[in-house]
């Protein structure tokens, strides 16, 4: 076989590996614009689930998959940078720090139903916030840590060295270097992280399950200690739980879902490509 | 014909886990004057100047004996201000190292942090900073605009204006125009010799040459130790040790 044709039939299949990729995706998407569309209704967006939550809308879940997603990042997102700075910033390479890493990465392989298990034990049952927006929030957190840490670790040890240095030579301190070079300049890294983090936690269901997720609720969450619907959950009743259920509103519903997770990824893709087109280094 | 000694190096050794970089080291650096440390590299010299602004301080597995006075002081004495020692000793680096952000915000990052906040005092540091550092004519059009978008002789002008706007008394460069071409080395070479009115300096040269162009002192460092030291036109011209000469003529290193 001459080598131009080897050549030829290895772009041949990575193309059609890459392809593999793509296809699949696009038919998810595609099939759930298609059946879902036409269930979409300022009625759909807007009202109370009626009937059984055969008919009427999904704005309880709505709104309870809004409030879960921003509860997770009023945890994550300090408590995570804050990790992230520490661990690249401050810790020295000991056995500490090391352990520290080794159970960020133990924490990201954690099934997702194990996490709503813990958070049932520790959150809803041991401190007794019922099942409520905030155990419901504190265990999407925990789940979200690890991918906040590693991202906006990565993002701020991609920071060149010397920048420290020089502040450092210029009378900064070792957190004002920080906080006006370094951190400034891996914010897109720490955002594109953030977002990515919060996406998987408003489309989890398993970590809901048992610490806030309501089975059927008309009305919306008046406090943290409230229960609310949330679309993932939502999804999976309506699909499995309720007899003689209308297709539309099931497809309607994933749609629903699928287009907020893929607006927020794009938000973080433009966010990533503003800055680094800003970007000096 | 010495000046007071500015800073007083005494018998300061320094290792980096078990690599001995610095043995014993005693010398004396005299005001308003550029001092010259040359030799090949690894001789300790970008060492001694980073020990001399405490830019080690932070660097894992390192260990120092002996003392570095400044102005008599102790400058590892206990209860020494950091920064404050870092805004009277600065430092510019072998390679041009402007901050993201414009001419300005570069010039002006040490004075932010020191905590100056009155707008004409900072616009009067900008420019003169700038003109010491003969960057003034070609950026005062272009304040405004990302350091990284000026030529790399400017950013390293840039650097040492940079420096000056914190007005140190001292001034370490690392080979500051290692990186430039021979006009933008000739322009800091001769704004050195208008600064060393007002500073004292401590260069490493990139070349003998350039020493023995600009040093009043000079200090030869070979793998870690002093091997002399005097006058630069002593010492560029007829070496007492065998090796200095060796080296200044060319015949290693």
């Amino acid at each position: 076989m001459s080598q131009q044709l080897a050549q030829k039939l290895g772009f041949a299949f990575l193309g059609l590996m890459s392809l593999v990729v793509i296809v699949p995706i696009l038919l998810v998407v595609g099939a759930i614009i298609y059946a879902g569309f036409p269930a979409l209704s300022w009625e759909f967006l807007s009202a109370m689930p009626r009937e059984g939550m055969r008919a009427g809308g999904i704005f309880p879940a709505i709104v309870g998959t809004l409030l879960l997603t921003l509860g997770t990042g009023l945890v994550a997102i300090p408590v995570g940078v804050g990790a992230a700075v520490y661990l690249s910033e401050y810790a020295r390479d000991n056995l500490f720090t090391r352990a520290i890493r080794l159970a960020i990465v133990n924490l990201a392989s954690i099934p997702s139903v194990v996490y709503g298990l813990f958070g049932l034990g520790l959150f809803v049952l041991l401190l007794q916030f019922g099942t409520s927006i905030l155990a419901g929030s504190l265990t999407l957190a925990i789940m979200t840590l690890p991918v906040i840490i590693s991202t906006s670790e990565e993002a701020l040890r991609a920071v060149p060295m010397e920048y420290r240095t020089v502040s450092e030579s210029l009378g900064g301190t070792h957190w004002q270097g920080i906080r006006r070079i370094v951190l400034p300049q891996a914010l897109p890294g720490i955002i594109t992280g953030v977002i990515l983090g919060l996406l998987r936690a408003a489309g989890e269901t398993a970590p809901i399950l048992f610490t806030v997720a309501a089975f059927f609720l008309p009305r919306l969450p008046q406090s943290a200690f409230d229960q609310t619907m949330a679309l993932p959950y939502h999804l999976y009743v309506i699909s499995t739980q309720v007899p003689g259920m209308p297709l539309s509103i099931q497809h309607g519903t994933a749609l629903v879902l699928l287009a907020f997770v893929l607006s927020m990824n794009l938000v973080a893709t433009l966010i990533r490509s503003y800055f680094r087109r800003r970007r000096e280094w | 014909m010495v000046g007071n000694p500015k800073i007083q190096v005494r018998d300061v050794s320094y290792r980096y886990g078990q690599v001995e970089a610095l043995n014993q080291i005693t010398l004396d650096v005299p005001e308003h004057t550029v001092t010259v440390f040359f030799g090949p590299a690894g001789g300790g010299k970008t060492t001694l100047l980073r020990l001399i602004n405490r830019l080690n301080d932070r660097v894992d597995n390192t260990s120092m004996e002996g003392q570095i006075l400044i102005d008599g002081e102790d400058i590892y004495a206990p209860g020494v201000h950091v920064p404050g020692l870092r805004r009277r000793v600065g430092m510019v680096f072998a390679l041009p190292l402007p901050l993201p952000g414009t001419v300005r915000e570069n010039v002006l990052y040490g004075p932010a942090l020191a905590g100056i906040r009155d707008r004409n005092r900072l616009d009067e540091l900008l420019q003169t900073s700038l003109e010491q550092a003969a960057l003034w004519d070609e950026v005062k059009d272009r304040l405004d605009q990302p350091a990284s978008s000026f030529s790399g002789g400017q950013q390293q002008r840039l650097c040492i204006a940079r420096s000056l706007s914190l007005e140190p008394e001292i001034l370490l460069l690392d080979e500051p125009t290692s990186g430039l071409d021979p006009i933008s080395t000739a322009k800091v070479e001769h704004s050195l010799l208008e600064l060393k009115k007002q500073y004292t300096i401590i260069l490493v040269p990139h070349s003998v040459q350039q020493g023995a162009r600009v040093a009043d002192f000079a200090a030869f460092f070979l793998m870690g130790e002093l091997i002399e030291s005097g006058p630069g036109a002593d010492l560029f011209t007829q070496a007492q040790d065998q090796r200095t000469e060796d080296y200044i003529t060319g015949r290693f290193g």
